[in-house]
This record gives C-alpha cells, sequence and structure tokens, in this order.
C-alpha cells in the first residue's frame, strides 16, 4: 500500500523481451523463473508488485514478482500453471524469451510496519508474492518487533521455498510456523489450518501489523481470526487477484467494488475491503 | 499429589478455573509420557481417558484401506486430545500418536464423568471450556474441508 513503483515511463502496454535464465522446479506446478532484461537494466520494484508475463503467442497474465527487491539485476516470478498462459509460462526454458511489462500496484507497507510486531501470513502460492518483503524484512529485522511467517499448504508436498523456510526458521530473529491440511505420516510438523496458527503466536495485538496472501477463503478466517486477537482492521493487509488486462487501470476489468486491484492494488487495507469480501459476486 | 494438582491447574486448558474443581480433578489425573510413534489411542477403542498435552506433539490420524494413514490434525503443548470420552458409546474415532516425546495428563474418562454428574458446576465448567475447542476445531475441518489451496486458487 505503500512506495509502489511505477512502471518505466515508456509505453506501459508494451511488453519488452525479457529472457528466461534460469527455471527452478518448486513443486509438481510451480516453477520460479528468473528473467533478465534483453536491453536495460531491470527496474526497480516494491514487494507486494506484479508484472505482466506475456508468453508470445498465447497471452498475458499478471504475475508478483517474488525475488529479493534488493537485487535489481533481474526479476524473479514465481508461478503456477493453471491455464494456458501459466502453463505455457511454467514450461519456459531458461534462454527462452517472455514479454514482460511492470511493475504495476501497490506495495507491502513493509516501511510502515517498522516499530510493530509483524505476522507475515501466507497460504498456498501466497508465499511468492510475500517473499520479497520477508527478504526485506529480514534485512533489517532490527527495526521490527517480533517478527512471525506463518504460512499453509494442502500437503507437504506442495509448500514453496522449503529450504529457505528451514533458514528462517533456523534464524533468531523470525518465529517460522508452517502447516498443512493433512498429511501422510512423514510429517512432523503442524497439521490444521493457517487461521489455528495466530493463536499459538506471541504478539501485541495493538502494536501489530499483518500481511495476508492466498487464497481468498484462507484471507477471510485469517482475517477474522487476527480481528478476533484485537489486531485493528487498518494493520491487516491482502494481496487481492482479479482478472487483468491492461494492468494500468483503464479497462476496469479487475474491479474489485471502488477498486481497481491492479492500480489501487494487490495490496489493500483490509478495512476498506471486508464488506467487499464478504458478498459473492464481487 | 500437591504438585500435581499445581502442575493440572497450571495448563492452559483449565486456565482461571475454581481450586477447589481442580482438587476433583486432579483425583481423575495421571501424569504420562509417550515416545515418538507410541499411541495414545486406537479407533474403536474405548475411550476412557482424555489428554492434556503438556509437551511433544500428537497427530490425529485417520486410516482408509489401501492407502497410507491421513493426518488431520497435529496436537500440541496446551491443547487437548480427544472428546469421545464424553459420547455414547465413548469409543474413539480416529488414531492419536505422538510424533515427539509428549508428556501429558490423562484423566481417567469414568471418574471424570461421575464427578461431572455429582457437581454439575464442575461439569457445566468443564463443557463451557471443552466446547469453543471443540467449535474451533469443527470450524478448522470445515475449512480443511474446502480445500482451498486446491488449483482453482492461489
Ligand atoms: C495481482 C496478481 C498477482 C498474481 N500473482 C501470481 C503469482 O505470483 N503466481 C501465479 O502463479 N499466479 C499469480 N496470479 C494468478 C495468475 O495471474 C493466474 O493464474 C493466471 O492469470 C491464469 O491464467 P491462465 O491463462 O494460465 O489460466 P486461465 O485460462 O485464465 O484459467 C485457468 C484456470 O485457472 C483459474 N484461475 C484463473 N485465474 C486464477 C487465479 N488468479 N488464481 C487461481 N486460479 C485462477 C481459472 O478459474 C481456470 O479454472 C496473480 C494474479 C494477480 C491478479
Ligand atoms: S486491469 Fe485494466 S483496469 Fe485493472
Amino acid at each position: 500500500m505503500s512506495a509502489a513503483i511505477a512502471p518505466s515511463p515508456a509505453d506501459p502496454m508494451l511488453p519488452a523481451p525479457w529472457r528466461v535464465r534460469a527455471v527452478r522446479r518448486e513443486t509438481a506446478d510451480v516453477a520460479t523463473l528468473d528473467l533478465v532484461p534483453l536491453e536495460g537494466d531491470a527496474p526497480r520494484f516494491a514487494p507486494g508488485q506484479f508484472n505482466m508475463l506475456y508468453a508470445f503467442g498465447i497471452g498475458e497474465v499478471p504475475v508478483s514478482v517474488s525475488g529479493d527487491p534488493a537485487d535489481p539485476t533481474r526479476f524473479v516470478h514465481t508461478v503456477r500453471a493453471v491455464g494456458a498462459v501459466s502453463t505455457a509460462i511454467v514450461a519456459a526454458a531458461p534462454g527462452s524469451v517472455l514479454g514482460l511489462r511492470g511493475p504495476f500496484g501497490s506495495a507491502w507497507p513493509v516501511d510502515a510496519a517498522e516499530g510493530h510486531d509483524l505476522l507475515i501470513v501466507a497460504g498456498g502460492l501466497g508465499l511468492a508474492p510475500l517473499r520479497p518483503a520477508i527478504y526485506q524484512v529480514l534485512a533489517g529485522s532490527e527495526r521490527f518487533g517480533r517478527i512471525a511467517v506463518l504460512y499453509g499448504g494442502r500437503g507437504p508436498a506442495e509448500l514453496l521455498f522449503r529450504d529457505e523456510l528451514a533458514a528462517w526458521g533456523a534464524r533468531a530473529d523470525v518465529t517460522v510456523a508452517v502447516t498443512v491440511d493433512h498429511s501422510d505420516p512423514s510429517w512432523h510438523g503442524h497439521v490444521g489450518v493457517v487461521p489455528a496458527l495466530i493463536k499459538k503466536m506471541d504478539f501485541d495485538p495493538s502494536n501489530t501489523m499483518a500481511l495476508l496472501c492466498g487464497p481468498e477463503v484462507m484471507l477471510r478466517f485469517t482475517a477474522t481470526a487476527l480481528r478476533g486477537a484485537g489486531v485493528a482492521a487498518d494493520h491487516i493487509f491482502l494481496s487481492m487477484e482479479r482478472n487483468m488486462k491492461c494492468a494500468i487501470g483503464l479497462c476496469g476489468h479487475c474491479q474489485f467494488g471502488a477498486d481497481f486491484v491492479c492500480k489501487d492494488g494487490p495490496v489493500l487495507p483490509y478495512d476498506r475491503i471486508a464488506a467487499r469480501l464478504a458478498v459473492r459476486e464481487i | 499429589m500437591e504438585t500435581l494438582e499445581r502442575l493440572l491447574l497450571a495448563h492452559p486448558f483449565l486456565a482461571g478455573i475454581d481450586p477447589a474443581f481442580g482438587r476433583l480433578l486432579v483425583g481423575c489425573t495421571r501424569n504420562l509420557r509417550f515416545a515418538p510413534g507410541q499411541y495414545l489411542f486406537r479407533e474403536g477403542g474405548p475411550a476412557d481417558e482424555f489428554y492434556l498435552i503438556r509437551e511433544g506433539r500428537v497427530a490425529l490420524e485417520l486410516h482408509a484401506p489401501a492407502r497410507p494413514p491421513i493426518i488431520i490434525a497435529a496436537l500440541g503443548a496446551g491443547e487437548l486430545v480427544g472428546a469421545s470420552w464424553l459420547v455414547p458409546p465413548y469409543r474413539w474415532g480416529f488414531d492419536a500418536k505422538a510424533t515427539t516425546n509428549t508428556r501429558a495428563f490423562g484423566l481417567d474418562a469414568t471418574c471424570l464423568r461421575e464427578k461431572c454428574d455429582a457437581d454439575h458446576h464442575l461439569g457445566y465448567e468443564m463443557m463451557r471450556r471443552l466446547l469453543p475447542v471443540m467449535v474451533r476445531r469443527m470450524q478448522a475441518a470445515r475449512q480443511q474441508m474446502l480445500d482451498v489451496y486446491g488449483h482453482t486458487s492461489a
């Protein structure tokens, strides 16, 4: 919601060519791509922002940046294959070229969260759009109160970034709790839903900021649990997803009540959208 | 006995309970340890005890033929295991297995039921504490049922 960075002033509707430098398979249907520009430098981005990725001849989709905002050389994106475009992106081979425009949208309020306890709550693929914020926070963790990363997934095999989660969990300045909906007995961690983890965390609700990203149902239940624990609605931020076309606030495709998710979001404060989240058709 | 009573009353499930009830409960309570892999109880077995976890982790498992068991919940320190001791025919509906070294209080179900029947204030106090846990677990189970991380959502 703050410090968003605008896309390059050149035609924001024109994708620039970016080379796939490396691909890392995360799970059966999720891959992380390193993209470097064919020309010029990678634009800066703020955690929470997204790019429009274009698979030539197939189509264009919004995808959040999942890399480190301190690395100015590339864009890192983590994509799940769900349909034609995302499947083509996940299948992109190293060396191939994708179109990219961005970055677009609002950012996680990382700076505004300084001095607060911070709960970063992700579900499923939602860890990817939060990862840049986690990198930024952990690079200056002394500026925050207690920091917790709560992550939920369907099962162990579908969890993203497990090595990194383990590395963060080994640090003294952050608590990491991972839970899965169900599992076979080889998993020795939490089993249960993400909102249930909130009760186990130690934080001062009157001085806590929460950043949430995941499936909308999980966002709703998590925000409700946070409100129940006493966290103020304007201290809870959610990243929303809606279908997009222009990504620059022109076409209205991404309208979510009074907001355009591409321009006013994707990161929005809960107090602004709580009522809309409860309405089925929006 | 005195230490057991103090430790029992320090369990979050019983936080703030009238110490007089604590004295009643401690008569039904024993201290238990489970090694990793050891079962607290198995599906279908008599629900003759219920457990307050002090330390460790307990997985609740469901079995289906020809499939590996599925863990449907994992419970840790401060949580309780099992409600079937309250509901006839007092049989467990799933397996509960310690996945780490686990310490728990075991509360004898017959003893507890008798004391709750004899003293409805105690009975009400126990229900008041149990019901929110059961409702939260039911809500969690509903959320799990939604399979929110499936392929049609983020
Ligand atoms: C701001 C923003 C950030 C996003 N960040 C990421 C990201 O980091 N990684 C990522 O993989 N995806 C992300 N998405 C979702 C991504 O844009 C969609 O998965 C993509 O548009 C699907 O396009 P498609 O042509 O592959 O599939 P389609 O043919 O459009 O859809 C195929 C199937 O997927 C379902 N679907 C469509 N959109 C979504 C969606 N948003 N979420 C889940 N299922 C969907 C459809 O209902 C359909 O069943 C983001 C979306 C937004 C708005
Ligand atoms: S995608 Fe066009 S207005 Fe948001």
